[in-house]
Formats: structure tokens, C-alpha cells, sequence
């Protein structure tokens, strides 16, 4: 047969340059689209990180005024031999060192020096007593921290009126500025610089405790049921729809969930870490679920296969094969949804963790809230001090979060096996 | 039957006890049929290879053998398949024991992803063969020479098996199926994956391992069938064609389909 004009020749004509100079064109272009997307997302995200850092970093710090104390003739007395540290702590309390403090500051500032001490200088003032009892015959020097309106405008963002007190403070060099321990060991309070994110953190530990131990199991078992013993029927399929669409739900309607089911038909605690954690459990459930049974159903037929032709039974194929094989997989959809429940608010409110806790929660039971709630509270406040703890508190949150996505990657780096 | 010329190259002077029987078996996969009555003797001293064009169930038949084919959703198996007088499908065998007693090496090499000692060690461990670990030792290094791959392992056991080339994966399978002391062992066209060196290994070793236990073959290729086997069915349609000594299927079928297959007509 005759062919046509061989096609070589075609290959260096104008249609087939063009052709070319279009695909090359093409291609760079989709490149570039590509980096601008990245660029994009990594320039918001680097914008959000600085903006945080810079607002909230203040956040750790604590101004403090140094205050001239004469603790002689004030009639303050303890014994730390006879004393325990408590009895020691409100005996100062009572013997009136809060008053005395407040003298000193007057005697020292005028008369607006009464307004300069922070709710925390009777806890500071006291902790450099115990730590030092012989302080209490003669005149000292302490390091007070500053009341919330001097604190920030020491931060250089407060009124007029305290702008010109940290000016003249700074000018007799009176001011200081530390690291605040109170922000990391306290719990929410009324006075910006008595309130701490301890409270909050440990509130989402627990949280996330108890989310994790019911939420783990019950979606990975139900994976494992549903992949590997499940028939595949009608049943199991809307079973299979309704789990998805759960993923989805709104999180808000879970804390109505709960709130109907956990707090008024079973009478568990409201607002506590308990109660706060099964309601995010069942938020995270699902999540778990998809991504255990996509995790189930990648590991290959073939070890199954191989598992059941030397006789093991199915649950010995899905607890020494597929299991170990799936939990890279598990664990990081697990985490992707603790991620997730770590930073949810809607949920709980509905459960009662809205709610104003000075204290650290001491057990499952005990009133507390959670870190993004924390945040939500204090951006509502009016003091300006607050705003800084918002963004410290922002901080704390972002670092949690960033830890769990860390153990998550080493976690699954180590189960992590090849085929 | 009627064939009067009788078979010299087979060495068995009178007709031994099959080690298992296939009678009339029918697998459905829902409501597609893919094995249609067969019926098939395999006996313990004998390797017998399973040929036929890609599709014609020969598989599927093999997986019959140790229900395997349970774990397919809509498999339906009928007629009576016997590892020696036990019905292998009747309720009360229990799936697990029989797995034991008939192994099954796959077509690509599939080891766990664990050491080599713990792929061999797996079968005996979850059956309480060996409950001593010096026992299990001796298992696993019995296995592996029976299967070819002591000298080259023995130094390395706590090494991943999945490390191993394709064909001593392979032979890893292998020496895993022997090491739970199986009564039967099923290969589902074992060298397939395999480069011909990997495949002249595997095939010696077949002769190494028959008469300690029946083997059953599943093959593509027509010269594997030949060198390894004593009998071979052919497979066409999910129907057995012909079934016989392999000398006698190679050299003179009876059937002209066979003939065509063997000769490279199609398949």
C-alpha cells in the first residue's frame, strides 16, 4: 500500500512549532498558577503566625514596679517553724499586708499610687515573705507586678493618664518587666493580670482525653466491623451514608446531642471535661470511622489472602495483620479529628462549658472550659488587658495543636511499615 | 476409560487412595456459573497441574480446595469435595484446621511485611505447634531448607521479608505454607511473577517436595505443566476437558481441544 507523505517531515513545520510553543506555554503557566497558590497560602499563614507572635507574645510578659516596702513596725509576724505554708499565707492575709502594700505605693507614688498594684502584688509580696521571713524587720524593695491599666500602657497601648504614670515610673526607673508565670499556672479571673490559661489548657487536656479514649476505639472498631465483617447490603449501606453525612453535621447540633442526651437523660455532669469530651467524641467519631476504613482498605488482599491460607482466623487477620498495617492511617485521621475537636467552641457551649471557672479543673467532673472557649471569653472582655491574653492564649492553642500534629507524624512514622 | 494402550511412563502399578476428592463441584459467583462439574482426584505422592486459557476457572477451582472462595462475597460452592474422607464443606469442618492441613502459596509473592523468622513462625505460633522457642526454631529453620532458602537467610532471619527478591519472597510463601506440616499444598500459578532463574528454583524445588505432601499447581505455561507435574486436568469454560497423566495429556490427548491448547492454537 501507498502511504502518504511521510510524517517526518510535519514534525519541523510552522503548525507543529506553534503547537509545541502552545503546550510548553501551557505548562508554564499551570506552574505558575501552582506557585501562586502556594505562595498565597503560605503568605496568609505566615501573616497570621507574625500578627499572633506580635499580639500575643506580650502576653507572657509582666510589668512590674519596684516598690519600697518598711515592713518595720507594720506588725506583721509569721513563723514558717510552727506554721504550714497555708496558715502562714492567710495570716499575712489577715495581719493586713494588702493594706500595707497599698500605704507603700501612696507613700511611695502619691496619692494615684494606690491604683498602680495589680490584683497579684498580695500573692507576689507574700511568696518573697515566705521565702525570705527576715525581710519582715526591716525596709525592702519588691518587684510588684503593675496594675492591668499600667501593664498595657507600659506595652504602649493604654489611656493617657496611665501613659504618663509608666512615664514617670520609667523615669525614677521604678519599672520592670518579667516573665509572667501567673498567665501559665493560673485560671481565668476578673483582673487581666490575675487570669491565667492553665484553667483553659488543662480543661482541654482532659477534654481531649476522654474524646480520645471513646472516640479511638469506638471508630476504629466500627471501621474494622464494617470493612471486614459487615455484609454489603442495603443496611449496611445507609449505615455507610449516615456516617458520612454525620461527618459533615454541623458541630453545633452534636452539642444539642449531647446536651438532650448526656445532661438531661443521663444527668452527667454538665460543663465539665467529661461530659464536654463524649460530646466531641461523637463529633470525631465519624471522621475516625473514614478514615480507619479507608486506611482498612488499603492494605492489600494479598496479606489477608496470605494470613488465611496458613489457617489464621479472621479476627487473627484483622488484629495481627490488618490492624498494624492500617494504624499509620488510623492515627492520622484520628488526629485530624482531635485536631478538629481541640478547636471547636459551638459544641460546648450548648453543654454548659460557657461558663466563668477560676479554677483549674481538678477531675473529669469538675466545672471547666477549654482553650478556644477561653479565647472566646476573654476577646468579649472589655479590659484591654485581656486583649493580650486573647492572643496568648492563641498562642498556647496554636502550640497544642502543633505538638498533637507532631506526635501524630512520629507516631505514624513508627508504625509505618512497607509492602 | 476405554483407552487400551496402557501408560508406561506411570510409575504406580495400581491405583493409590486419592488424597482428595472432587466430585461434581459447581462454584457460582453469584449468578454466573464459573465452574461447571468437575470432577478431580488428587492424590498425595503426585503433583498435579491445572492448565487452560486465562479465565476458565481453574482458579477459582483451586480455591475450592481450601475455601478460600469463602472469603468472596456471593461464592457459591456445591457438589462434595473430600480431604480424605472428610467433606471439606460439610458444617462441622472447621475452615481454620482445614487451611492448615491444605496451604496455599499465591500467585505474586506475598509476604507479611514482618521478619523472615515471624513469616515462617506465623502458622505454627497461632496453631500452638511449637510453644518452645527452641521448637519454633527448629520449625522455622526446617521450613525454610525444605523450601530452599536457609543457606541464603539463615544469617539475616530478623531481616523484612518483603527485603527478599521475588524469588525468594516466593520461596518464603512456600516454606511459610510447609512450616504448618499442610497435608496438601496449593500454588495458584507460583512462578508467574517470577524470572526464569527464580522459576527453574521454584520448579526444583516442587520435585524436592513431592511426595511429602500432594501439591496442586495452577500453571500458565504449557512446559511448566510438563516438567513438574504427574497429572494435569485442562481447564475450558470452567469445565474439565480432559484430566489424565500429564505424559499421556502432552503426548496424546484425547480430545481435540486439549490438543489445540497444547499446541499454541489458542489460549
Amino acid at each position: 500500500m501507498n502511504s502518504p507523505a511521510p510524517p517526518t517531515s510535519k514534525w519541523a513545520g510552522d503548525a507543529m512549532q506553534a503547537r509545541l510553543r502552545r503546550r510548553y506555554a501551557a505548562e508554564r503557566r499551570f506552574r505558575w498558577f501552582g506557585f501562586g497558590a502556594v505562595a498565597l497560602s503560605v503568605g496568609f499563614l505566615l501573616f497570621l503566625l507574625v500578627n499572633m507572635a506580635a499580639a500575643g507574645l506580650s502576653g507572657f510578659s509582666q510589668t512590674r514596679i519596684a516598690v519600697p516596702v518598711d515592713f518595720r513596725g507594720s506588725g506583721l509576724s509569721i513563723n514558717l517553724d510552727r506554721m504550714t505554708r497555708e496558715q502562714a499565707q492567710s495570716t499575712l492575709a489577715q495581719q493586713g499586708l494588702p493594706d500595707l502594700l497599698t500605704l507603700s505605693a501612696t507613700a511611695a507614688f502619691g496619692p494615684e499610687g494606690e491604683h498602680y498594684l495589680g490584683a497579684a502584688a498580695g500573692a507576689v509580696a507574700r511568696d518573697a515573705i515566705l521565702g525570705d521571713p527576715s525581710m519582715l524587720s526591716r525596709q525592702v524593695i519588691i518587684d510588684l507586678p503593675a496594675a492591668s491599666a499600667i501593664d498595657v500602657a507600659a506595652k504602649g497601648a493604654g489611656d493617657a493618664v496611665s501613659e504618663a504614670a509608666v512615664a514617670r515610673l520609667d523615669a525614677q526607673g521604678k519599672l520592670s518587666s518579667g516573665f509572667d508565670t501567673l498567665f501559665l499556672s493560673g485560671a481565668d479571673a476578673t483582673d487581666p493580670t490575675l487570669a491565667g490559661v492553665w484553667g483553659a489548657l488543662k480543661g482541654s487536656l482532659l477534654t481531649m482525653l476522654v474524646t480520645m479514649l471513646f472516640a479511638f476505639p469506638i471508630g476504629t472498631f466500627t471501621a474494622v466491623y464494617l470493612e471486614e465483617y459487615a455484609p454489603k447490603n442495603r443496611l449496611t449501606d445507609i449505615i455507610e451514608v449516615s456516617i458520612n453525612n454525620l461527618a459533615a453535621v454541623p458541630s453545633i447540633i452534636f452539642g444539642l446531642l449531647a446536651l438532650a442526651l448526656f445532661i438531661n437523660m443521663f444527668g452527667l455532669c454538665g460543663g465539665s471535661p467529661l461530659v464536654g469530651g463524649m460530646t466531641l467524641a461523637l463529633m470525631t467519631m465519624p471522621v475516625i470511622v473514614i478514615a480507619a476504613r479507608n486506611a482498612i482498605k488499603a492494605v492489600p488482599p494479598s496479606i489477608r489472602d496470605a494470613a488465611l491460607a496458613v489457617g489464621a482466623s479472621k479476627v487473627q487477620v484483622v488484629f495481627h495483620h490488618v490492624l498494624p498495617l492500617a494504624l499509620p492511617g488510623i492515627l492520622t485521621g484520628a488526629i485530624i479529628g482531635m485536631a478538629r475537636a481541640l478547636g471547636e467552641t459551638a459544641p460546648l457551649l450548648l453543654i454548659g462549658m460557657r461558663a466563668f471557672v477560676g479554677d483549674a479543673p481538678a477531675g473529669l467532673c469538675d466545672r471547666a472550659t477549654v482553650l478556644p472557649m477561653q479565647i472566646f471569653l476573654w476577646s468579649d472582655e472589655v479590659d484591654k488587658g485581656f486583649v493580650e491574653n486573647t492572643s496568648a492564649a492563641i498562642i498556647v492553642l496554636l502550640i497544642v495543636l502543633l505538638s498533637m500534629n507532631a506526635i501524630a507524624i512520629t507516631l505514624r512514622n513508627k508504625f509505618e511499615q512497607r509492602w | 476409560m476405554s483407552e487400551p494402550a496402557p501408560t508406561p511412563k506411570m510409575p504406580i502399578p495400581k491405583m493409590p487412595i486419592p488424597k482428595m476428592t472432587a466430585r461434581d463441584v459447581n462454584v457460582y459467583y453469584g449468578d454466573k456459573q464459573a465452574i461447571d462439574g468437575v470432577s478431580i482426584d488428587v492424590f498425595r505422592d503426585d503433583v498435579t497441574a491445572l492448565i487452560g486459557p486465562s479465565g476458565c476457572g481453574k482458579s477459582t477451582f483451586l480455591r475450592t480446595l481450601n475455601r478460600m472462595n469463602d472469603t468472596v462475597p456471593g461464592a457459591r460452592v456445591t457438589g462434595d469435595i473430600r480431604l480424605d474422607a472428610d467433606d471439606i464443606y460439610a458444617p462441622q469442618m472447621d475452615v481454620v484446621q482445614l487451611r492448615a492441613r491444605v496451604g496455599m502459596v499465591f500467585q505474586k509473592p506475598n509476604p507479611f511485611p514482618k521478619s523472615i523468622y515471624d513469616n515462617v513462625a506465623y502458622g505454627p505460633r497461632i496453631h500452638g505447634l511449637a510453644p518452645a522457642k527452641a521448637d519454633m526454631d527448629g520449625v522455622v529453620e526446617k521450613a525454610l531448607t525444605r523450601a530452599g532458602l536457609w543457606a541464603e537467610v539463615k544469617d539475616r532471619l530478623s531481616d523484612s521479608g518483603t527485603a527478599l527478591s521475588g524469588g525468594q519472597q516466593q520461596r518464603l510463601c512456600i516454606a511459610r505454607a510447609i512450616a504448618v506440616g499442610p497435608e496438601v499444598v496449593l500454588m495458584d500459578e507460583p512462578c508467574s511473577a517470577l524470572d526464569p532463574i527464580a522459576t527453574a528454583k521454584i520448579e526444583e524445588l516442587i520435585h524436592e517436595l513431592r511426595g511429602r505432601f500432594a501439591i496442586v499447581i495452577v500453571t500458565h505455561n504449557m512446559q511448566q505443566a510438563a516438567r513438574v507435574s504427574q497429572r494435569t486436568a485442562f481447564f475450558h469454560m470452567g469445565k474439565v476437558v480432559e484430566y489424565g497423566a500429564t505424559s499421556d495429556i502432552f503426548t496424546n490427548p484425547r480430545e481435540d481441544r486439549t490438543k489445540d491448547y497444547i499446541t499454541g492454537r489458542y489460549g
